[in-house]
């Protein structure tokens, strides 16, 4: 999935991507590096995408960094409880690159062409 | 005295002069007053013309109205155009989006047969295939079958939604997915027709060169996904290829990594 999203996300132009293998990996290089825009799964190994979401907003360096949740869980107590945590978009499964576009651009602030 | 003398000549001098010059604008005046009362009467004869005779009054109509037809038609052309040339922006832009969404459909078909053929790792090339049918396709609940060369079953080799042993096992020839894997034949149910988790909705046989190598079967797809796209048909016909031979590959390295290691053994052996 990784591949994937990098692969659409190069749409948006010039764009560094840091890739991390699960939950713990992901927080460790959000804190090593410096990052825009967080996508992340719900269903990660170590840590879980809602327990990620929840250490980044209590974090003060992280918690102002925007999360997109990309997820198979199309239920919408998991979407509820996503948006509650602070993710800024909640992006169901299978991924259609248009839309994740759209919602990556709306999240970082880049206007619709 | 005689300066009383001079003062009166000038001032006689300058009521001349202005007398003089009084007379010219008088005679201006009248020249101009002249004129108009001439243009007066040229317009006067003209209108009364004009009211006298119809026919210029009809002709200057018939050519007025002339002019607001032609000026109509023109507008109306005008207005032509501009629906054709919205209708035209229109188009450009349904097809701009269609293009789009091609190009993001084939970036995804190009991210899906470069993983599959990243590694030659059956581990690897199997948990490939999973996320692809996840990822790209939002299957929920589905299989990923492998055919036994010897004996023609066709075994569950992984899964996703239940545990791998709760896939029935299949032959080739018989059944909904032994039929598949024999014939090639792409099986697809309308989603949400099945009956229970286990009746298939998608059956993607996979085979190399006329050789059955297994199969991916669907039962059920995300809860968010409604139906099939012509993506979903795309991707089909992508695993049904590269998904066979990268199975297949991984299958072939790993049997050739067992007879290396043997005839390492057996080479180790002699030299003891």
């Amino acid at each position: 999935m990784r591949q994937l999203l990098t692969v659409t996300l190069r749409g948006l132009g010039a764009v560094e991507f840091v890739e991390a293998k699960d939950g713990m990996d992901a927080l460790r290089k959000l804190t090593a590096h410096e990052i825009h825009l967080a996508l992340v799964d719900i269903n990660m190994p170590v840590l879980d995408g809602l327990k990620l979401i929840s250490l980044m907003r209590n974090d003060p360096k992280l918690q102002s960094i925007p999360v997109i949740v990309v997820t198979t869980e199309g239920g919408a107590r998991e979407h509820e409880k996503a948006l509650e945590l602070g993710a800024c978009a909640y992006v169901t499964k299978p991924i259609r690159a248009a839309r994740l576009l759209e919602v990556v651009k709306e999240a970082l602030g880049i206007r619709a062409e | 005295m005689s300066d009383d003398r001079s003062k009166g000549f000038r001032r006689g001098e300058e009521f001349l002069s202005m007398f003089s010059r009084g007379l010219e604008f008088t005679k201006e005046l009248v020249q101009e007053n002249e004129k108009l009362r001439k243009k007066i009467l040229f317009l006067e004869q003209e209108q009364s013309t004009a009211a006298h005779n119809p026919k210029d009054w009809d002709g200057l109509r018939a050519e007025l109205l002339a002019r607001i037809e032609s000026l109509e038609n023109e507008k109306r052309g005008t207005i032509a155009r501009l629906h054709e040339v919205e209708e035209e922006n229109r188009h450009f832009a349904d097809r701009y989006l269609e293009v789009e969404e091609e190009n993001n459909n084939l970036a995804n078909l190009y991210v899906a047969s470069f993983q599959l053929h990243s590694t030659l790792r059956m581990n690897e090339v199997v948990s490939i295939i999973l996320e692809i049918v996840i990822n790209l396709i939002g299957a929920e609940i589905f299989a990923i079958y492998a055919v036994d060369e010897n004996s023609g079953a066709i075994a569950p080799i992984a899964a996703e939604g239940f545990e791998v042993k709760r896939f029935p096992s299949a032959r080739l020839g018989s059944g909904l997915i032994g039929e598949a894997v024999a014939s090639g034949q792409l099986y697809t149910a309308e989603a949400g027709s099945a009956e229970d988790d286990m009746t298939p909705i998608v059956c993607i046989p996979l085979r190399v060169q006329e050789q059955p190598v297994g199969a991916i079967v669907i039962h059920r797809l995300l809860a968010q996904k409604d139906g099939f796209t012509a993506l979903d048909h795309e991707l089909f016909t992508l695993l049904a290829g590269h998904a066979a031979t990268a199975l297949f590959s991984a299958r072939l390295y790993s049997q050739s990594e067992r007879k290396l290691n043997t005839i390492q053994g057996f080479l180790e052996l002699l030299k003891d």
